[in-house]
């Protein structure tokens, strides 16, 4: 099975971030960035499905030169090779610009599988995979904790609030993954190694046929205007029980629109 | 002249670091409490390589050198000493010892297991009777011609690794004979674990360490093959030196592991702790405390780094070990204390990682060669 995972380079959600105030865009230059956490799981997804099934796993990453970090990182887990779109033009590219680049880069890997993370930590809008799989026209089975490969059929447990659904699809499909999927592993030294060597492509727009006007600022479908910093967290409602704390706790849920 | 970390070398520890913090960290506390050996750690341990992380490929390690192995003791240190010990005592003292006087049926036999983390292999050098001074070993082994036999007798005092539930082996040194100079012949033989004869003593109870597995051993006419001889019969004393001068560069790694560790939690808490209307970090006496911590981490990372670069040169570095080894352990110590007086009476509870470290520090100075065996070698080498 010829398996694509995207890969997106990501501030570290676990160090202080920041927008960027001449354009209001993630700081990337000041942060420690890493591998988009989500897609760790989709990593390993992908080399648990080689080693049953064999093919061969490719990581897809759009993102600046600096990316090629993550994706020496990512390689050093196992996958065979990489490819690294990188455009001085696609700064500032809204989801929907995107999933437009990714979907040409994909045009060109001939893949069965696609697998991504259900989020990236720094834009968490989610429709990545969505938009993606309509532009290739292909089945999305979305926020899975559990998949199945049997032969060219695909079956996900998606993880919904109140529980799961199954879903099945033929490949090629998109499939985004949560957390709860597997317990990714640590590159080995070997893998650390070995990643040295392993192919890593890189594509332009032009390679893609895709042009500048079309991501980028410039064809951003939407745009901040404007972003402040998240107001200090103010003192908490304390609720001393004189009997009635029960009724109190839910009262202020409610008026806080928590229940 | 540079002491910057290659791309490889920066991963590993970068890898090392976040399995410490989100694997070790979590977990360490309640092991520690418990005086359990940590089970799953070694596994995930041994699924990420480091147990064979010094050694050549085709016997079925990772490809590193003897400095990746110090990074790695050096990350994990930095979260906790019992882990580091377990996998510095596996590898310096269980694995190298076969890997590199091992006839290739006995690495044949051994490595594969040991170098995947699925087996621990101890080293059995120190007795109740002696330890600084090796040449006193009194445990005997005699060859039983008739049966091709080594039978042992004696015991061994303080072995890490040694009764796990998957300790497969204990390399053991004994007296095998006399040499013509009237001296004792040594020689180093394989007792593989559940050997008749071969007893293990209940775990000690140790005032720190407390997730590493440490016995007393006693041979009782324990029988082994005689191609369990490990290496040349009288090379023994030869090769443990050998063993040892490499292993003070790892336990430095892990000193500076540790006293590093103090550095973080200390920063942490001068931050977070108010007195006086204030962080504490605030105060002159506790950004000294820090700031000279630092200055010690950072000196003993130095001095192993460079005994490390001569090894893997090819060069001497007995005399750079052993000051590494020295400075690094008692930077250790003295990391420890002050970390301890930042936190305050916190720092005295069990439940602080600092607290640990206090009573994991002191070892450090006294294990694979005292404070003052370092001196020794240190001043010997300087020729008086
Ligand atoms: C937790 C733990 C794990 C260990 N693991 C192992 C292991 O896996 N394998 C193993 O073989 N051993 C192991 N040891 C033993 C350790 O290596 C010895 O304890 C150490 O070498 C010191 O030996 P000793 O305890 O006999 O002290 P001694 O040699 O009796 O020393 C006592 C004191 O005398 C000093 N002294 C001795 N000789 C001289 C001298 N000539 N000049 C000046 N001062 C001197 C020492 O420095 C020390 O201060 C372990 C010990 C501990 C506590």
């Amino acid at each position: 099975m010829n398996i694509v995972v995207l890969v997106k380079q990501v501030p570290d959600s676990g160090a202080e971030r920041n927008l960027t105030s001449d354009d209001n865009t993630v700081d990337r230059g000041s942060a420690n960035n890493v591998i988009n956490e989500m897609d760790e799981y989709a990593i390993e997804e992908a080399l648990k499905i080689k080693e049953a099934h064999g093919g061969e796993v490719t990581i897809l990453t759009m993102g600046p030169d600096r990316a090629t970090e993550s994706i020496r990182k990512a390689l050093s887990m196992g996958p065979d090779a990489a490819v690294h779109v990188v455009d001085d033009a696609l700064a500032g590219s809204c989801a929907v610009a995107t999933s437009k680049v990714l979907a040409a880069a994909l045009g060109t890997l001939n893949a069965d599988l696609i697998l991504c993370g259900a989020e990236s930590t720094d834009g968490r809008v989610q429709v990545l995979p969505h938009m993606l799989a309509e532009r290739l026209g292909v089945a999305a089975l979305t926020g899975a904790r559990k998949l199945t490969v049997d032969g060219a059929s695909l079956t996900a447990e998606r993880q919904t609030e109140e529980g799961y659904e199954v879903v099945s699809a033929a490949t090629p499909a998109v499939v985004s993954v949560w957390d709860t999927i597997n317990e990714p592993r640590y590159p080995s030294f070997k893998g650390i190694m070995a990643a040295k060597k392993k192919p890593v492509r890189t594509l332009s727009l032009a390679d893609l046929g895709v042009s500048a006007d079309e991501v980028g600022f410039a064809g951003a479908t939407s745009a901040v205007v404007e972003h402040s910093k998240r107001p200090p967290r103010s003192a908490g409602t304390k609720i001393t029980d004189e009997g009635t704390a029960g009724t109190q706790l839910v009262e202020y849920l409610v008026t806080e629109k928590f229940v | 002249m540079d002491f910057r970390l290659s791309d490889e070398h920066e991963a590993l520890r970068e890898t090392v670091r976040e399995f410490a913090r989100e694997q070790v960290a979590p977990v360490i506390g309640e092991l520690y409490e418990k005086h359990a050996f940590p089970y799953d750690l070694i596994r995930q341990m041994g699924k990420m390589g480091l147990f064979g992380l010094p050694f050549p490929e085709d016997q079925g390690g990772m490809g590193g050198d003897y400095f990746a192995l110090c990074l790695a003791l050096e990350e994990l240190a930095r979260i906790d000493s019992s882990v580091a010990i377990t996998l510095e005592a596996a590898v310096s003292l269980g694995a190298m010892p076969i890997h590199r006087f091992g006839t290739p049926a006995q690495r044949a036999e051994w490595l594969p297991r040991l170098l995947s983390g699925e087996a621990l292999a101890g080293f059995g050098l120190t007795e109740p009777g002696t330890g600084s001074d090796a040449g006193g070993t009194q445990t005997r082994a005699v060859l039983d011609e008739a049966a091709g036999e080594w039978v042992i007798n004696g015991s061994k005092a303080f072995i890490t690794n040694s009764g796990t539930d998957i300790t497969a082996l204990v390399t053991v040194t004994a007296v095998t004979g006399t040499n013509p100079d009237g001296s004792k012949e040594l020689s180093t033989i394989i007792v593989p674990s559940g050997t008749p004869g071969f007893h293990v003593l209940p775990a000690y109870s140790k005032v720190g360490w407390n997730c590493s597995d440490t016995h007393e051993l006693a041979f009782d006419d324990c029988r082994v093959p005689a191609a369990n001889l490990l290496g040349a019969r009288g090379r023994g004393f030869a090769q443990f030196l050998q063993i040892l001068d490499e292993g003070r560069i790892a336990i430095a790694a892990l000193s500076v592991g540790l006293a590093q560790g103090c550095v973080d939690e200390s920063l942490k808490y001068a931050h977070e702790r108010q007195a006086f209307g204030q962080p504490i970090g605030n105060f002159q006496a506790v950004q000294f405390m820090i700031a000279d911590m630092e200055m010690r981490a950072h000196t003993a990372r130095l001095a192993y780094y460079d005994a490390a670069a001569r090894m893997l040169a090819g060069q001497d570095f007995k005399r750079q070990a052993a000051i590494a080894k020295l400075y690094a352990s008692e930077a250790a110590v003295d990391n420890a204390r002050y970390a301890t007086q930042v936190h305050g009476g916190y720092g005295f509870m069990n439940e602080s990682a600092v607290g640990r470290f206090w009573r994991d520090a002191k070892i450090l100075e006294i294990g694979e060669g005292t404070s003052e065996i370092q001196r020794m070698i240190i001043a010997r080498s300087l020729g008086v």
